[in-house]
Protein backbone atom coordinates (compact mmCIF):
# COMPACT_ATOMS: atom_id res chain seq x y z
CA UNK A 1 0.00 0.00 0.00
CA UNK A 2 2.76 2.36 0.98
CA UNK A 3 4.60 1.69 -2.27
CA UNK A 4 1.44 2.37 -4.23
CA UNK A 5 1.20 5.83 -2.68
CA UNK A 6 4.78 6.52 -3.72
CA UNK A 7 3.67 6.13 -7.32
CA UNK A 8 1.49 9.24 -6.88
CA UNK A 9 4.55 11.33 -6.08
CA UNK A 10 5.36 12.37 -9.69
CA UNK A 11 1.72 13.40 -10.22
CA UNK A 12 1.75 15.54 -7.07
CA UNK A 13 5.04 17.12 -8.17
CA UNK A 14 3.62 17.85 -11.60
CA UNK A 15 0.47 19.44 -10.15
CA UNK A 16 2.57 21.62 -7.81
CA UNK A 17 4.72 22.80 -10.73
CA UNK A 18 1.60 23.44 -12.82
CA UNK A 19 0.04 25.55 -10.05
CA UNK A 20 3.28 27.52 -9.63
CA UNK A 21 3.54 28.27 -13.35
CA UNK A 22 -0.17 29.11 -13.55
CA UNK A 23 0.27 31.75 -10.84
CA UNK A 24 3.12 33.20 -12.89
CA UNK A 25 0.68 33.91 -15.71
CA UNK A 26 -1.23 36.47 -13.64
CA UNK A 27 1.84 38.49 -12.62
CA UNK A 28 1.88 41.93 -14.25
CA UNK A 29 5.50 42.61 -15.24
CA UNK A 30 4.88 46.37 -15.08
CA UNK A 31 4.15 46.16 -11.36
CA UNK A 32 7.70 45.11 -10.57
CA UNK A 33 9.53 47.17 -7.98
CA UNK A 34 11.96 49.85 -9.01
CA UNK A 35 15.61 48.83 -8.75
CA UNK A 36 16.15 52.08 -6.81
CA UNK A 37 13.88 51.16 -3.92
CA UNK A 38 15.48 52.00 -0.54
CA UNK A 39 18.43 53.66 -2.32
CA UNK A 40 19.50 57.30 -2.49
CA UNK A 41 17.91 59.43 -5.18
CA UNK A 42 20.53 59.51 -7.99
CA UNK A 43 22.88 62.48 -8.13
CA UNK A 44 22.10 65.08 -10.78
CA UNK A 45 22.73 68.69 -11.68
CA UNK A 46 20.09 70.19 -13.93
CA UNK A 47 18.43 73.54 -14.55
CA UNK A 48 14.82 74.10 -13.62
CA UNK A 49 12.06 74.47 -16.18
CA UNK A 50 10.97 77.75 -14.63
CA UNK A 51 14.40 79.39 -14.61
CA UNK A 52 17.23 78.17 -16.90
CA UNK A 53 19.72 80.00 -14.64
CA UNK A 54 18.75 78.06 -11.50
CA UNK A 55 20.63 74.76 -11.23
CA UNK A 56 19.39 72.21 -8.69
CA UNK A 57 20.79 68.91 -7.40
CA UNK A 58 19.63 66.01 -5.22
CA UNK A 59 19.78 68.17 -2.05
CA UNK A 60 16.55 69.75 -3.37
CA UNK A 61 14.74 66.63 -2.16
CA UNK A 62 16.11 66.55 1.37
CA UNK A 63 14.37 67.77 4.52
CA UNK A 64 10.82 66.91 3.55
CA UNK A 65 8.93 63.92 2.15
CA UNK A 66 8.56 64.67 -1.55
CA UNK A 67 6.64 63.09 -4.40
CA UNK A 68 8.70 63.24 -7.61
CA UNK A 69 6.64 62.92 -10.78
CA UNK A 70 8.19 62.26 -14.19
CA UNK A 71 6.11 63.83 -16.94
CA UNK A 72 6.32 65.29 -20.44
CA UNK A 73 4.14 67.32 -22.74
CA UNK A 74 4.24 64.43 -25.26
CA UNK A 75 2.70 62.01 -22.75
CA UNK A 76 -1.11 61.77 -22.94
CA UNK A 77 -1.48 59.86 -19.66
CA UNK A 78 0.33 62.68 -17.84
CA UNK A 79 -2.52 65.02 -18.80
CA UNK A 80 -5.08 62.66 -17.29
CA UNK A 81 -2.98 62.39 -14.16
CA UNK A 82 -2.75 66.14 -13.46
CA UNK A 83 -6.06 66.45 -11.52
CA UNK A 84 -4.84 63.75 -9.10
CA UNK A 85 -1.50 65.53 -8.66
CA UNK A 86 -3.26 68.86 -8.06
CA UNK A 87 -5.41 67.10 -5.48
CA UNK A 88 -2.30 65.76 -3.72
CA UNK A 89 -0.70 69.23 -3.71
CA UNK A 90 -3.88 70.66 -2.21
CA UNK A 91 -3.68 68.08 0.57
CA UNK A 92 -0.26 69.44 1.49
CA UNK A 93 2.03 66.94 -0.24
CA UNK A 94 5.23 68.47 -1.60
CA UNK A 95 5.58 67.70 -5.32
CA UNK A 96 8.59 68.12 -7.57
CA UNK A 97 8.28 67.48 -11.31
CA UNK A 98 10.79 66.16 -13.81
CA UNK A 99 10.01 67.45 -17.30
CA UNK A 100 11.33 64.43 -19.20
CA UNK A 101 12.53 64.57 -22.84
CA UNK A 102 10.68 67.79 -23.51
CA UNK A 103 11.30 71.33 -24.73
CA UNK A 104 10.98 74.35 -22.44
CA UNK A 105 8.23 75.85 -24.57
CA UNK A 106 6.10 72.72 -24.66
CA UNK A 107 6.69 71.94 -20.98
CA UNK A 108 5.67 75.45 -19.89
CA UNK A 109 2.61 75.39 -22.15
CA UNK A 110 1.60 72.05 -20.60
CA UNK A 111 1.70 73.51 -17.08
CA UNK A 112 -0.22 76.59 -18.20
CA UNK A 113 -2.95 74.43 -19.64
CA UNK A 114 -3.26 71.61 -17.11
CA UNK A 115 -2.18 73.35 -13.90
CA UNK A 116 1.05 73.25 -11.92
CA UNK A 117 1.04 71.21 -8.69
CA UNK A 118 4.86 71.24 -8.53
CA UNK A 119 6.98 73.35 -6.21
CA UNK A 120 9.64 73.26 -8.93
CA UNK A 121 10.25 71.34 -12.15
CA UNK A 122 13.61 69.79 -13.04
CA UNK A 123 14.22 70.15 -16.78
CA UNK A 124 15.62 66.91 -18.21
CA UNK A 125 15.58 67.31 -22.02
CA UNK A 126 17.96 64.38 -22.75
CA UNK A 127 16.38 62.05 -20.23
CA UNK A 128 19.66 61.55 -18.32
CA UNK A 129 18.07 61.84 -14.86
CA UNK A 130 15.20 59.69 -16.08
CA UNK A 131 17.71 57.06 -17.20
CA UNK A 132 19.44 57.06 -13.79
CA UNK A 133 16.02 56.63 -12.19
CA UNK A 134 15.29 53.62 -14.41
CA UNK A 135 12.34 55.43 -16.00
CA UNK A 136 11.16 53.60 -19.12
CA UNK A 137 8.03 55.56 -19.83
CA UNK A 138 6.02 58.39 -18.37
CA UNK A 139 4.34 59.02 -16.06
CA UNK A 140 6.30 57.49 -13.22
CA UNK A 141 6.21 58.67 -9.62
CA UNK A 142 8.74 58.25 -6.82
CA UNK A 143 8.29 58.99 -3.13
CA UNK A 144 11.48 60.33 -1.54
CA UNK A 145 11.83 60.56 2.25
CA UNK A 146 13.40 63.48 4.18
CA UNK A 147 16.85 61.87 3.85
CA UNK A 148 16.59 61.69 0.07
CA UNK A 149 15.97 57.91 -0.03
CA UNK A 150 13.46 56.47 -2.52
CA UNK A 151 10.67 54.74 -0.57
CA UNK A 152 7.89 54.10 -3.03
CA UNK A 153 7.53 53.83 -6.79
CA UNK A 154 4.41 54.02 -8.93
CA UNK A 155 4.68 53.07 -12.61
CA UNK A 156 2.13 54.61 -14.93
CA UNK A 157 -1.14 56.38 -14.38
CA UNK A 158 -2.20 57.44 -10.86
CA UNK A 159 -5.93 56.74 -10.76
CA UNK A 160 -8.18 58.97 -8.62
CA UNK A 161 -8.62 56.11 -6.12
CA UNK A 162 -4.84 55.55 -5.95
CA UNK A 163 -4.49 58.97 -4.27
CA UNK A 164 -6.44 57.84 -1.23
CA UNK A 165 -5.64 54.11 -1.29
CA UNK A 166 -1.89 54.06 -1.88
CA UNK A 167 -0.19 57.44 -2.33
CA UNK A 168 -1.46 59.27 0.77
CA UNK A 169 -0.87 56.28 3.12
CA UNK A 170 2.70 55.97 1.78
CA UNK A 171 3.32 59.70 2.30
CA UNK A 172 2.01 59.45 5.87
CA UNK A 173 4.14 56.37 6.53
CA UNK A 174 7.39 58.18 5.73
CA UNK A 175 6.56 61.53 7.26
CA UNK B 1 11.37 52.81 -70.64
CA UNK B 2 14.16 50.37 -69.77
CA UNK B 3 15.88 53.16 -67.84
CA UNK B 4 12.73 53.81 -65.86
CA UNK B 5 12.38 50.12 -65.01
CA UNK B 6 15.95 50.09 -63.79
CA UNK B 7 15.27 53.06 -61.51
CA UNK B 8 12.13 51.46 -60.19
CA UNK B 9 14.07 48.28 -59.43
CA UNK B 10 16.68 50.30 -57.51
CA UNK B 11 13.97 51.95 -55.42
CA UNK B 12 12.29 48.61 -54.69
CA UNK B 13 15.57 47.07 -53.62
CA UNK B 14 16.00 49.89 -51.10
CA UNK B 15 12.66 49.21 -49.40
CA UNK B 16 13.87 46.43 -47.06
CA UNK B 17 16.75 48.67 -45.94
CA UNK B 18 14.27 51.39 -44.97
CA UNK B 19 12.47 48.94 -42.69
CA UNK B 20 15.58 48.56 -40.57
CA UNK B 21 16.32 52.25 -40.27
CA UNK B 22 15.53 52.19 -36.53
CA UNK B 23 18.83 50.53 -35.64
CA UNK B 24 21.66 53.01 -35.63
CA UNK B 25 24.88 52.67 -37.58
CA UNK B 26 27.78 52.65 -35.15
CA UNK B 27 31.51 52.94 -35.66
CA UNK B 28 33.86 50.72 -33.70
CA UNK B 29 37.63 50.83 -33.43
CA UNK B 30 37.95 47.06 -33.57
CA UNK B 31 35.79 44.02 -34.39
CA UNK B 32 36.05 42.67 -30.82
CA UNK B 33 34.29 45.72 -29.37
CA UNK B 34 31.72 45.52 -32.12
CA UNK B 35 30.99 41.89 -31.25
CA UNK B 36 30.73 42.80 -27.56
CA UNK B 37 28.24 45.54 -28.47
CA UNK B 38 26.16 43.02 -30.43
CA UNK B 39 26.26 40.48 -27.59
CA UNK B 40 25.39 43.01 -24.89
CA UNK B 41 22.48 44.54 -26.79
CA UNK B 42 21.18 41.03 -27.52
CA UNK B 43 21.22 39.93 -23.86
CA UNK B 44 19.72 43.11 -22.37
CA UNK B 45 15.96 43.06 -22.26
CA UNK B 46 13.96 46.15 -23.08
CA UNK B 47 12.21 47.26 -19.83
CA UNK B 48 9.22 48.67 -21.72
CA UNK B 49 8.41 45.81 -24.06
CA UNK B 50 8.26 42.60 -21.96
CA UNK B 51 9.92 40.30 -24.44
CA UNK B 52 12.35 41.99 -26.77
CA UNK B 53 16.07 42.54 -26.51
CA UNK B 54 17.14 46.17 -26.80
CA UNK B 55 18.80 45.47 -30.18
CA UNK B 56 15.39 44.45 -31.50
CA UNK B 57 13.17 47.20 -30.13
CA UNK B 58 12.05 50.57 -31.48
CA UNK B 59 10.98 51.78 -28.05
CA UNK B 60 12.73 55.04 -27.01
CA UNK B 61 14.17 53.53 -23.83
CA UNK B 62 15.77 50.69 -25.83
CA UNK B 63 17.42 53.34 -28.03
CA UNK B 64 18.71 55.17 -24.94
CA UNK B 65 20.10 51.92 -23.56
CA UNK B 66 21.88 51.09 -26.83
CA UNK B 67 23.42 54.58 -26.80
CA UNK B 68 24.58 54.06 -23.24
CA UNK B 69 26.07 50.62 -23.97
CA UNK B 70 27.99 52.17 -26.87
CA UNK B 71 29.29 55.07 -24.77
CA UNK B 72 30.32 52.76 -21.91
CA UNK B 73 32.16 50.46 -24.36
CA UNK B 74 34.02 53.47 -25.80
CA UNK B 75 34.89 54.35 -22.17
CA UNK B 76 36.61 50.99 -21.88
CA UNK B 77 34.22 49.48 -19.34
CA UNK B 78 34.00 45.70 -18.97
CA UNK B 79 30.89 43.70 -19.88
CA UNK B 80 30.20 43.09 -16.21
CA UNK B 81 30.41 46.80 -15.39
CA UNK B 82 27.97 47.60 -18.20
CA UNK B 83 25.48 44.93 -17.06
CA UNK B 84 25.82 46.16 -13.44
CA UNK B 85 25.16 49.70 -14.64
CA UNK B 86 21.89 48.62 -16.29
CA UNK B 87 20.77 46.36 -13.41
CA UNK B 88 21.38 49.22 -10.94
CA UNK B 89 18.85 51.31 -12.84
CA UNK B 90 16.35 48.90 -14.35
CA UNK B 91 16.65 45.85 -12.10
CA UNK B 92 17.30 42.16 -12.78
CA UNK B 93 14.40 42.32 -15.24
CA UNK B 94 16.75 43.52 -18.00
CA UNK B 95 18.98 40.44 -17.83
CA UNK B 96 17.90 37.70 -20.23
CA UNK B 97 20.53 35.53 -18.57
CA UNK B 98 19.90 35.75 -14.80
CA UNK B 99 22.97 35.73 -12.58
CA UNK B 100 23.85 32.89 -10.23
CA UNK B 101 23.46 34.34 -6.75
CA UNK B 102 21.62 33.60 -3.50
CA UNK B 103 18.25 34.73 -4.80
CA UNK B 104 18.49 32.82 -8.08
CA UNK B 105 19.90 29.61 -6.55
CA UNK B 106 16.53 27.86 -6.83
CA UNK B 107 16.16 28.92 -10.46
CA UNK B 108 19.54 27.52 -11.48
CA UNK B 109 19.71 24.69 -8.95
CA UNK B 110 16.26 23.11 -9.36
CA UNK B 111 16.75 21.56 -12.83
CA UNK B 112 20.12 20.09 -11.83
CA UNK B 113 18.65 18.81 -8.55
CA UNK B 114 15.74 17.18 -10.43
CA UNK B 115 18.10 15.43 -12.87
CA UNK B 116 20.16 14.10 -9.93
CA UNK B 117 16.98 12.97 -8.16
CA UNK B 118 15.82 11.17 -11.31
CA UNK B 119 19.19 9.41 -11.69
CA UNK B 120 19.03 8.35 -8.02
CA UNK B 121 15.53 6.90 -8.47
CA UNK B 122 16.63 4.94 -11.58
CA UNK B 123 19.71 3.56 -9.76
CA UNK B 124 17.61 2.47 -6.77
CA UNK B 125 15.03 0.80 -9.02
CA UNK B 126 17.65 -1.10 -11.02
CA UNK B 127 19.33 -2.28 -7.81
CA UNK B 128 16.06 -3.43 -6.27
CA UNK B 129 15.19 -5.36 -9.42
CA UNK B 130 18.60 -6.99 -9.62
CA UNK B 131 18.33 -8.09 -5.98
CA UNK B 132 14.99 -9.86 -6.52
CA UNK B 133 16.31 -11.47 -9.71
CA UNK B 134 19.39 -12.98 -8.10
CA UNK B 135 17.72 -14.01 -4.85
CA UNK B 136 18.30 -17.64 -3.95
CA UNK B 137 15.39 -20.02 -4.20
CA UNK B 138 13.82 -21.21 -0.99
CA UNK B 139 13.70 -24.98 -0.30
CA UNK B 140 10.03 -25.06 -1.18
CA UNK B 141 10.60 -23.26 -4.51
CA UNK B 142 13.49 -25.56 -5.34
CA UNK B 143 11.30 -28.61 -4.73
CA UNK B 144 8.62 -27.14 -7.06
CA UNK B 145 11.20 -26.41 -9.70
CA UNK B 146 12.59 -29.92 -9.50
CA UNK B 147 9.12 -31.36 -9.79
CA UNK B 148 8.41 -29.29 -12.91
CA UNK B 149 11.69 -30.30 -14.56
CA UNK B 150 11.20 -33.95 -13.74
CA UNK B 151 7.66 -33.90 -15.07
CA UNK B 152 8.98 -32.73 -18.42
CA UNK B 153 11.60 -35.49 -18.45
CA UNK B 154 9.20 -38.26 -17.63
CA UNK B 155 6.69 -37.23 -20.25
Amino acid sequence: MKRRLLLLLPLVGFLALGAFLYMGLSINPFERDSALMARDFPAFELATLEDPERVVDASLLEGEVTLVNVWGEWCPTCKQEMPQLLDLAERGVRLVGIDYKDTREKGSAFLDEFGNPFEVNIFDPDGTLGFDLGVYGAPETFLVDRDGVIRYHHTGYIKPEDVRDTILPEVEKWR
Amino acid sequence: MALMMRWLLCVLLLVPALGQAAVEVREFDDPVTEQRYRDLTATLRCPKCENQAIDDSDSPIAGDMRDRVYVLLQDGRSDKEILDFMVNRFGDYVLYNPRLEGRTLLLWGLPAALVLLGALVVILMVRARRRTASRRLSAEERARLDALINRERTE
